[in-house]
């Protein structure tokens, strides 16, 4: 793979991506849409730019590591991993079938260089923070990333987990909330308001960083200022668009978990050519 | 009629104190060995380890879910954790999170719950884990283990340790009779023979194991040859000395301080079914939730006692052709 800082170059990866996302989705008949394409810059920024990790060597001891703690946004991931040469691109179409490795979340058992099986929401974290913790025991650079829903973070672990975090001073974990403001029965703030996030995060010990998720500039940004942050977890918020790209799914809650018709995706990818 | 061998049955320490004992012992022989900890540490024992090895222990707070999930991180990271609390709070509370982040990616996660079963006796039911042997033969991949006393506890951990995968380790509070002698041998999906009978055939696991040997006592004298065997490995389980004693014996009680309902007897029923079916009967809590009281006044209340086993006995005899 290659990989890239350039901003311009992230966001046409971020365009391919999409295109992805939507044909998997359309393919499979069901898959969630919005949810991953609101993630579309943190996922690519990371694996194009931000991590050190190598497609080559998977279980490369001192990688970075990366957990979907959303795991439904899983064709975000996918498609990330296929682009960066860990799967087949030519497969993603599969998604959801029987015996595909593109399983309907993501699952280790099918792709070994996924780092988690997730897809009950709220345990990613955790799970990203016994990572650090073992990496810190074996003194390794190793930082594990994790990107979390908005929604997600209702889950009581959540706030165990960032009690923990603080608590154990695990400065090499950087979660990322991606924060689209709609869940699946609707907007977040009728279903179980989160209000005020930022607080929240910074009354349990975490250094918050509050960015556009859209803007690959930000985005790079606020990375670089976790990895200077010593003594405490960061948690990037980042502020997105569910459905993001594509006009017609964009801010929908209708689109959090439902598959493009064939003309839906045709009219899509003519706003991502 | 004589028995072949008499168990003295002198009191020994709790499992929980032999399970905390082994584990500070694997711990120096294994840098990789860490241990997770839900302030429990003064009841579970890992404050052994946490003594010995204070960089090594990871203090969660009271916060199961979380620390089940940090312990499968730290497994698939390649550490070699031991996550404890009571049985009732790290099966129960930690089950989703031991379903999801341990079995399901089948990671090296190692699972201690102590103060299994109601022997804990004046805490009552809400600290009285009845189904936690259920929940972990629920976990696809998992092993699970219940041994009885000191050296089977603490060859349990030393095992746990070296076998690669998930394993679930049962563990008690109160005083455990000694039954076994030091050097013995013990295997994941084992089981060992403590007396041999023909006439009938006692499973027992935990401090059940004590009660079938005083059983077997009792029945030697009104002329009934019971065979005792410690199922400790509950999964995989011997399923061989399972089908010898049910062709051997026609007839098995299963006794566990466990829900009846869903506990080991319904697992050696299943092997019996699927060889050579034979009479059963079963001693257990039966569907409900003990009480307070001190632990010999609530084992008897709820029948786990020798004398329940030998009127299970006796009941599975008569039924017997």
């Amino acid at each position: 793979m290659t990989k890239t800082s350039n901003p311009a170059e992230l966001a046409a990866i971020s365009k391919t991506v999409r295109r992805h996302i939507l044909e998997m989705i359309t393919a499979a008949k069901s898959g969630h849409p919005g949810g991953s394409l609101s993630a579309t810059e943190l996922v690519v920024t990371l694996f194009f730019d931000i991590m050190k990790h190598d497609p080559a060597n998977p279980k490369w001891a001192d990688r970075d590591r990366f957990i979907l703690g959303k795991g439904h946004a899983c064709p975000v991931l996918y498609s990330v991993m296929a682009e960066c040469g860990y799967t087949p691109v030519d497969k993603l179409n599969t998604f959801r079938q029987l015996g595909s490795i593109y399983q309907g979340h993501p699952d280790v058992r099918f792709i070994p260089a996924l780092e988690a099986s997730t897809g009950s929401l709220g345990e990613g974290l955790s799970v990203a923070l016994g990572m650090a913790l073992a990496a810190r025991f074996n003194g390794s650079p190793s930082r594990t990333f994790v990107v979390l829903g908005d929604g997600e973070i209702q889950e009581g672990q959540i706030w165990e987990a960032a009690m923990f975090g603080a608590f154990h001073k695990l400065d090499n974990v950087v979660a990322i909330v991606d924060w689209n403001k709609i869940q699946l029965d609707g907007f977040v703030k009728d279903i179980m308001p989160l209000d005020p996030l930022v607080d929240k995060w910074a009354s349990f010990g975490w250094h918050v960083i509050n960015i556009d998720g859209h803007d690959i500039e930000a985005v790079q940004k606020a990375f670089h200022e976790a990895e200077t942050v010593k003594g405490k977890p960061t948690v990037i918020l980042a502020n997105t668009i569910k459905g993001k790209g594509v006009s017609f799914m964009e801010n929908n809650p209708k689109w959090h978990g439902s598959a493009p018709s064939k003309d839906e995706l045709a009219l899509a990818l003519k706003e991502l050519a | 009629m004589a028995l072949s061998k008499k168990y003295e049955l002198k009191m020994g320490p709790a499992t929980r104190e032999s399970f905390g004992k082994a584990l500070a012992d694997v711990a120096r022989k294994n840098p990789d060995v860490v241990v997770c900890d839900a302030d429990l540490s003064k009841s579970t024992n890992t404050h052994f380890f946490a003594k010995e090895f204070p960089e090594r222990f990871i203090q969660c707070g009271i916060a199961e879910s979380n620390m089940v999930a940090v312990g499968s991180g730290l497994a698939a990271a390649g550490k070699i954790p031991f996550v404890s609390s009571f049985s009732a709070f790290v099966i129960n509370k930690g089950f989703e999170q031991l379903r999801v982040t341990a079995a399901y990616p089948n990671v090296n996660l190692k699972v201690v719950g102590t103060h299994s079963g109601i022997s804990i006796g004046e805490d009552g039911p809400s600290q009285m884990s009845i189904e936690d042997l259920s929940l972990a033969c629920n976990l696809p991949g998992f092993t699970v283990l219940a041994p009885c006393d000191d050296v089977s506890m603490t060859a349990a951990i030393h095992m746990t340790a070296e076998h690669v995968g998930p394993v679930f380790v049962r563990a008690g509070r109160s005083k455990a009779a000694h039954v076994y002698e030091p050097g013995a041998e013990f295997r994941i999906g084992g089981s060992t023979e403590l007396l041999p009978g023909t006439d009938v055939a006692i499973f027992a696991n935990g401090l059940l194991v004590a009660e079938a040997l005083r059983a077997a006592e009792i029945l030697d004298a009104a002329g009934i040859s019971a065979r005792v065997i410690d199922l400790y490995s509950i999964k995989p389980i011997d399923r061989a000395a399972i089908e010898r004693a049910s062709i051997e014996c026609r007839a098995i009680v299963v006794a566990e301080e466990h829900l009846k309902d869903t506990g080991i007897g319904s697992r050696v029923a299943q092997v019996t079914t699927e060889t050579t079916p034979c009479v059963m009967e079963f001693v257990g809590v039966d569907n409900t939730y003990a009480e307070s009281g001190t632990p010999e006044a609530v084992v008897e209340k709820y029948g786990l006692l020798a004398k329940d086993i030998v009127t299970a006995v006796h009941k599975v005899l008569a039924r017997k052709k």
